[in-house]
């Protein structure tokens, strides 16, 4: 091994050391815990036992889709603008982006309790102009707009860094060939910002199919996501473990073929994703 | 019969960032004609590519195109197309649809972009790359899909931005016969731009020498390189010792302590002119045969012949010979009448011509022009 090589592995060996303790042992712990009974002895009832929380599969995972689509919505055009915009008003919106990610996320979704609930922001505002009071908190939709809420930045980032390697030089080129603005728009500027989407929508997706925090706040107890659904069974004691560790295992199991099916889109295209 | 113009720049002028980038620039390029737009960088050249384009729209001045007003036409509204600088190819497409892209918008049925492509492909010999990935290609494959993509619109002008500066010696030269042999087969309007003098001189039917936003001179290669205007236009395309004289009449002037004959008339008699003498024009006898005389002071050995700088009172000339000769040598030099050539003064006058800061080293560095 030579010098550089010596070097590289000296360099990278905190970081394997830190993952091996707090993300390879974790896992595996959770794998015991999903593959054994409370005695210890192995068995597969825990994983036959989650078809009852298919509801909770179900909803989480349409919940994460509907929340990705209206983010992706969102933040594309938004992407898409900043980047036609003057570096100082690109590096404002880019700090308003970001600033909520300054505070803790508890605190930036309970903040929407008081914005929704009945005695709400809202509601007050309403009610003095005269209007009936809406039920805004404690439904679907306040679950879905609290994980937008939340999770916008990660899909507005990865699009803009995307659109912003965009080489002016290919649009001339585009319009050169006879590209009109829209035209520009669908045969270059897209294809070319797929890899930022892809990324963009991982880094949306999975959070919002596994939080929990969100729904129990905004959604009261009427909707429960997988996400709720494990940390009931955590703090239940100890009997629960392996049934909440099969939960788990199953989430992540999907969310990794998410991520390869995803995998393979960008790869057919080019490059690799950015994650 | 009388060439038609394609393209016509009517008093011109272009400001970047509180700079004036074309200063009142007149140009009209002849249908079908291979033009060079020469120059240093930032002189303007890419600029008025980038106006006839249409990337770009001039503070003052009119561009005509077949004698229609072209201002504020959009770029995918002119019949004109571009090969930029780095290619500019689109990573997400292969070779088939970077050429087909042009096709496409425009509509094309799909037998028609196929029957095109492939013809455009044998025209820059790609036939066989249709699958081909734009990442998996050289520097001059991506330049033959560059200029493919280009011409499968079939464009009235072909707008040339210093293609070659990205490829080697002997590809440059390969692909600089490749594209007249284009330019003559379809018989397109090509404005070319290049900083490389040697590049213009080969290539064009006309060069347009351009500095400071201006044009210094419009001719073809032999006009410009035998009869400069000024001393940038003799100085920049080729050699040139260029040298303080007077006319003392029609076809006679003096310059070195001495007096020629020449072939120039039409100055005032006494008028104070530059003299440029080119150094493959000079003839080395010995010091008592010579017109002028003067001591070798540096020898470049060069394959074809030697570069040797002659020191004629205290000042240097440059003289091309295939003779051997060593520094320290007496040498004497004769100038033929048609060796010299009589330009008025200009705004350049004095800045170049003089070969006493000449080394081999800064005449290479020199040659590396940053891009612009």
């Amino acid at each position: 091994m030579n010098n550089k090589g010596f070097g590289r592995r000296i360099l990278t060996s905190p970081y394997i050391v830190w993952s091996a303790i707090f993300v390879i042992v974790p896992l595996l712990i959770m794998v015991y815990f999903a593959l054994t009974d409370n005695n210890g002895i192995f068995t597969i009832q825990n994983l036959q036992g989650i078809g009852k929380y298919k509801k909770a599969f179900g909803l989480s995972i349409l919940y994460a889709v509907i929340a990705t689509v209206i983010t992706l919505v969102i933040s594309y055009p938004m992407a898409y603008f900043m980047t036609k915009m003057n570096i100082s008003s690109q590096r404002m919106i880019m700090m308003i982006v970001m600033l909520p990610m300054w505070t803790n996320f508890l605190i930036r979704t309970y903040s929407w309790i008081t914005i929704l609930a009945n005695k709400g922001i809202i509601n007050t505002v309403l009610n003095r102009l005269g209007f009936h009071t809406l039920r805004l908190i404690n439904t679907p939709g306040a679950v879905i707009l609290g994980m937008v809420y939340d999770f916008i930045p990660y899909m507005i980032l990865p699009i803009y860094s995307v659109m912003c390697k965009i080489d002016n030089s290919l649009l001339e080129a585009a319009s050169d060939l006879g590209s009109n603005g829209f035209s520009r728009l669908r045969r270059v500027i897209i294809p070319l910002s797929v890899p930022g989407v892809i990324s963009g929508i991982t880094m949306v997706f999975v959070p919002s199919v596994s939080t929990f925090y969100i729904s129990q706040k905004l959604g009261g107890n009427k909707t429960l996501l997988i996400g709720d659904a494990i940390e009931y069974l955590f703090n239940a004691g100890p009997d629960f473990y392996n049934i909440a560790s099969a939960l788990s295992l199953v989430l992540m199991v999907m969310i990794l073929i998410c991520l390869a099916v995803m995998n393979k889109f960008t790869n057919e295209d080019d490059g690799g994703v950015i994650i | 019969m009388e060439k038609k113009n394609i393209v016509e720049l009517k008093d011109v002028f272009v400001s970047l960032g509180g700079e004036t980038v074309l200063d009142g620039l007149n140009l009209s390029i002849e249908d079908k004609e291979f033009i060079t737009l020469l120059g240093p960088s930032g002189c303007g050249k890419t600029t008025t590519l980038r106006i006839i384009a249409g990337f770009l729209n001039p503070d003052k001045g009119e561009i005509f195109f077949e004698d229609r007003k072209f201002n504020g036409v959009p770029a995918y509204k002119r019949q004109v197309n571009t090969i930029f600088q780095r290619y500019a190819l689109f990573p997400h497409l292969n070779v088939y649809e970077n050429v087909a892209f042009g096709l496409r918008v425009k509509k094309t049925p799909e037998k028609e972009i196929k029957k095109q492509v492939s013809e455009m492909l044998s025209l820059v010999n790609l036939s066989g790359f249709e699958k081909r990935h734009i990442d998996t290609l050289s520097g001059g494959q991506q330049q033959r899909v560059a200029i493919a993509r280009a011409i499968a619109n079939r464009p009235k002008v072909l707008l040339l931005d210093e293609p070659l500066a990205a490829l080697d010696l002997k590809l440059r030269k390969d692909m600089q016969k490749e594209l007249r042999r284009i330019q003559r087969q379809l018989g397109i309007t090509f404005i070319f731009v290049t900083h490389d003098q040697e590049e213009a001189l080969t290539m064009s039917d006309r060069v347009v020498v351009m500095d400071k936003g201006r044009i210094q001179q419009v001719g073809t290669p032999q006009d410009i390189y035998n009869e400069p205007k000024n001393a940038f236009v003799a100085d920049f395309i080729g050699e040139s010792n260029i040298l303080d004289g007077i006319m003392k009449k029609d076809y006679e002037v003096s310059f070195s302590g001495n007096t020629f004959k020449c072939l120039d008339k039409g100055f005032v008699d006494n008028e104070n002119v530059d003299v440029v003498v080119r150094p493959e024009d000079v003839d080395i006898v010995p010091p008592d045969k010579g017109m002028l005389e003067g001591v070798v002071t540096s020898v470049a050995f060069l394959g074809v012949h030697y570069e040797i700088i002659v020191d004629i009172g205290g000042f240097k000339w440059m003289i091309q010979t295939t003779d051997k000769h060593n520094v320290n040598d007496k040498v004497g030099l004769i100038i033929e009448p048609d060796a010299i050539h009589i330009m008025k003064k200009s705004e350049y006058s004095g800045l170049y011509g003089d070969y006493s800061s000449y080394s081999e080293e800064l005449d290479h560095l020199s040659d590396i022009i940053p891009e612009e």
